[in-house]
């Protein structure tokens, strides 16, 4: 019971803190409701005992990712509003568009279920050690190339933000 | 050790034609004119290790040969094909005639071809052709052999259209390869219905699984019908005969090998090598008889009349080939097998000697345009007269050996059959000795250049022309008659592989009293004899040079100088309503339909590009929308499925 | 005992992705796009770890590690290309970078 109202309280911030990523004006306030979204999702994972996930994900998202969207806002100086936002007409046939799918999605999901005995709160697998197991002894070559992904990714990064032309 | 032997026997000649093809003319001729041969010379003196270890196994009475695997082809569903080769008295016997006679022809060529253009690519489809014809001879399942029959077409081709520049050559090229094609659509039939009957095509296993059917059974006798229809095309039988005398615009060396010593001869092979299922269908045995008898007469009446030196020889072969069939019809399979060796021998000999003497004349092939070149040409002259006086079948020569042998088996069954190719020998002898004695006696009647250098070949050409003359003159020893002192080698040699068949015969094969046969040698050789008189008299004595004119008169010489209309006929026939229909299908349906759907359907792309295009405004919130309604729009299409 | 039914979690990430997808159709500006972006990703990778979890996988979790990867590799590049944009253009409205059509 007790985890149920967690759910529902982690799900009304996550909810609400990214529709306000969208309607605020200026983008450093959408980064700030966005890293709130990710707190929130990151309790989600714990609530799924899957613990090493919930420490990647803050180290990841709240710590790296979004650092680097609040450094791109502060050195291009972007924090004012939009200078010509897109038409009223566009924006409502956008959300319509995207409600609608939402409406789509639902519509498949409900009644969706899977039969379970045992809390998932209470799984093992999401451990450190567990996941640890499985990362170094199945998954260990694309682990390796992840790391290959990274260094492509910091070059090309590296490269993209050099002053002068290329 | 056996099988290492055997399988590089075809591996040589699949490298000269490598070397030779892939080199091009970076290979100088020296080394060319060294590797061509010689790669034939090393597959002749491995068939002959081969040949001396069955001949030294058959004395000693084995009865059954082992079936060299080379690799696991492919297997699929109940089929499971091998590569394999399989040597036995009769393919070791045609690997010998292959690759001897076929490297005596490529010594032969060297000299022949010394200043052609091609020189490299000439040996490489010569090398090519004998590595099919081996595969064809050593293959131990229907299959390879087909692969063989296939590739000996395919470098036939080649070599028929090798001077391509020459767009009738050409035309000759094509007409080979497609009246063969017929022959080998009836081939391929035969081998799926020999599949579907016998499960398999091994050689081995159909044979073994042919005793149990009963003689005359349908499916045997369709069986063996169509693959007779692949042998007609092969070996230029009616009715499929018309390309080999157009086969001629080959080199004349090809005329020899492929056209007259091996190829022609790959149809009587394969009917000796099914032998118990030829046994078994006496239906079969009587159509492959006839067809034999009347090719032979008809294509030796038709050579009477003619004046192209080689397609003299041409009719003559098929003629020969006519023979053979007739034989092997009659059951006296191992009387077919010696004529064809012997044939080798003295058609290449004739050929080659005829090729001399085109070189000498400058490529003139007109025997009416010759004339009185004996004395100029002597050894020319005498290997040619040897080739004559065995082809026309005088004693002691191999021709008359073997001829022989057909004619007592022809005689053991009909008195009547037996006149009747008689006569076709006696043909033979006329229009052989018209050909000689139009060639070599008499005065010269070409131009004043070609008198100029008239001579014999160099050595490198008469080399190979004298030993194929010695072959023709003792060749005959492999089977001498023992009314003759012989002991009759090749039928014990042979024996094994026909043992089966032999016992479904109804006939006797060989088996006249020694009166009998006297006379009928006897009485062939006298009628020889006066044939060869006739033509010396006509020829000779009167020095009669045919001509226009005086042909035209006889309406029976003119039906035989036009080939009896036949490929009048076929154009009439087959070549018009075909071209007919081509144009038909050319003018309607492809310009109407097919030309319009496919330029339609371009225009229809165009079109459409030009309007859809007009969507690509590169606002990439568009395209995210749009993709948004896409995905909305699949998922509501499972929603709803 | 009642346990949360893994339909609320489809539910509350489906309702999360398509917020990220309004997000994407509205916004102008190419930085607040790839936040939308990250809100979609993340969506997908509760419901990943949601389902390893339930099923008892993982599986699961460990393709939630790599995406994590991916999206980290993919926002540096996408930052560093938006400030690339910035430099040339002087605006990161993807409206104006409307060049590539025929």
């Amino acid at each position: 019971m007790f985890t149920k109202y967690i759910f529902f309280f982690l799900s009304t911030v996550a909810l609400y803190s990214a529709i306000m990523v969208l309607l605020s004006r200026k983008p450093i306030h959408s980064v700030l409701y966005l890293t709130l979204t990710f707190f929130a999702i990151a309790g989600h994972y714990i609530l799924l005992n899957a613990q090493f996930l919930a420490v990647v994900h803050v180290i990841v998202y709240a710590g790296a990712i979004m650092v680097l969207f609040l450094f791109t806002v502060m050195l291009l100086n972007l924090n004012k509003e939009e200078v010509s936002p897109k038409p009223v007409w566009i924006k409502i046939v956008a959300i319509i568009a995207g409600c609608l799918l939402m409406i789509v999605l639902i519509g498949i999901f409900r009644g969706y279920d899977i039969a379970i005995e045992k809390d998932p709160a209470l799984t093992q697998i999401g451990l450190v050690k567990n996941l640890g197991q499985v990362l170094y002894k199945q998954y260990l070559l694309p682990f390796e190339l992840a790391s290959i992904l990274f260094l492509t990714a910091m070059v090309g990064a590296v490269l993209l933000g050099k002053k002068e032309q290329i | 050790m056996k099988d290492l032997i055997v399988t590089l026997i075809p591996v040589f000649p699949l490298l000269g034609f490598l070397i030779l093809g892939l080199g091009f003319n970076r290979i100088p001729k020296k080394l060319a004119s060294l590797i061509g041969p010689g790669t034939v010379l090393i597959s002749f003196i491995l068939s002959f290790i081969i040949f001396v270890i069955i001949a030294a196994g058959s004395r000693r009475g084995v009865q059954t040969w082992p079936v060299t695997e080379v690799f696991n082809w492919m297997t699929f569903g109940g089929l499971s094909l091998s590569f394999s080769f399989y040597i036995d008295p009769l393919s070791a016997l045609m690997l010998l005639v292959v690759t001897g006679v076929g490297f005596l022809i490529h010594v032969y060529s060297i000299g022949y071809m010394e200043h052609d253009q091609g020189y490299n690519r000439f040996f490489a489809y010569m090398n090519l052709f004998v590595f099919f014809m081996l595969i064809l001879v050593m293959g131990a399942n229907y299959l390879i052999m087909f692969i063989g029959w296939e590739g000996v077409g395919l470098c036939s081709y080649l070599l028929i259209g090798f001077w391509f520049r020459n767009q009738e050559f050409n035309n000759a090229a094509k007409k080979a390869f497609i009246m063969n094609r017929i022959g080998d659509l009836g081939f391929l039939l035969g081998m799926f219905l020999l599949f579907t009957t016998f499960g398999s095509l091994n050689y081995i296993d159909v044979f073994h699984n042919a005793k149990g059917f009963l003689p005359g059974t349908g499916v045997v006798t369709a069986i063996t019908l169509l693959l007779f229809a692949g042998a007609v095309g092969k070996s230029a039988q009616i009715p499929l005969y018309t390309w080999l005398p157009d086969a001629m615009a080959g080199p004349t060396p090809v005329s020899a090998l492929i056209h007259a010593a091996t190829m022609v001869t790959a149809g009587v092979y394969m009917v000796a090598r099914s032998n118990i299922l030829y046994a078994l269908a006496p239906a079969t045995m009587t159509v492959v008889a006839v067809t034999g008898l009347v090719t032979a007469l008809f294509a030796a009446a038709i050579a009477i009349y003619q004046n192209d030196i080689k397609k003299i020889l041409a009719y003559s072969t098929i003629s020969q080939l006519g023979y053979m069939f007739l034989g092997l019809g009659l059951g006296a399979f191992t009387g077919a097998m010696f004529h064809l060796i012997t044939h080798a021998f003295f058609k290449a000999l004739l050929f080659l000697a005829a090729g001399s003497v085109i070189h000498a004349m400058d490529g003139e092939q007109d025997i009416r345009k010759m004339g009185g070149l004996g004395s100029a040409l002597p050894k020319t002259r005498w290997t040619f007269l040897i080739g004559t006086i065995t082809i026309a079948g005088m004693p002691p020569f191999a021709g008359f050996f073997s001829k022989d042998e057909i004619l007592s088996s022809v005689f053991t069954h009909s008195m009547i059959l037996w006149v009747v190719a008689v006569t076709g020998a006696l043909m033979t002898a006329f229009y052989m000795f018209r050909l000689y004695f139009l060639t070599f006696s008499g005065n010269f009647r070409g131009n004043i250049k070609q008198l100029q250098h008239l001579r014999d070949a160099e050595p490198v050409m008469m080399i190979p022309l004298i030993l194929l003359a010695f072959l023709s003159v003792t060749g005959g020893i492999i089977n001498l008659p023992a009314l003759a002192g012989g002991s009759a080698w090749l039928h014990s040699f042979l024996g094994p592989v026909f043992a089966d068949a032999t016992p479904l015969l109804k006939g006797p094969v060989y088996f006249l009293d020694a009166q009998t046969d006297y006379l009928l040698v006897g009485v062939t050789i006298v009628y020889v004899a006066v044939m060869i008189v006739v033509a010396w008299s006509r020829f000779v004595k009167k020095s009669l040079i045919p001509d226009e004119a005086t042909i035209l008169r006889s309406p029976v010489a003119r039906i035989l100088t036009n080939k009896f209309y036949i490929d009048e006929l076929y154009d009439l026939l087959f070549v018009r309503p075909s071209l007919w229909l081509s144009k038909v299908c050319h003018d309607v349906m492809e310009i109407r339909i097919i030309d319009r759907t496919v330029n339609g359907a371009g225009t229809l792309v165009v079109k459409a590009g030009n309007t859809i295009r007009y969507l690509q405004t590169g606002h990439v919130g568009f395209y995210v929308f749009m993709m948004v309604v896409g995905i909305i729009a699949i998922l509501l299409f499972n929603l709803v499925i | 005992m009642q346990f949360i039914p893994i339909s609320y979690y489809l539910i509350f990430c489906s309702v999360l992705f398509c917020i990220g997808v309004i997000g994407v159709l509205i916004k102008r500006n190419a930085l607040l796009i790839l936040m939308s972006v990250e809100l979609m990703i993340n969506s997908i990778n509760l419901l990943l770890a949601a389902f390893s979890t339930y099923l008892n996988d993982p599986a699961g979790q460990i393709f939630v590690f790599f995406i994590m990867v991916v999206a980290a590799a993919e926002v540096a590049i996408g930052l560093a290309i938006i400030v690339v944009i910035y430099r040339t253009t002087h605006s990161i409205d993807i409206d104006v970078l409307n060049k590539l059509k025929w």
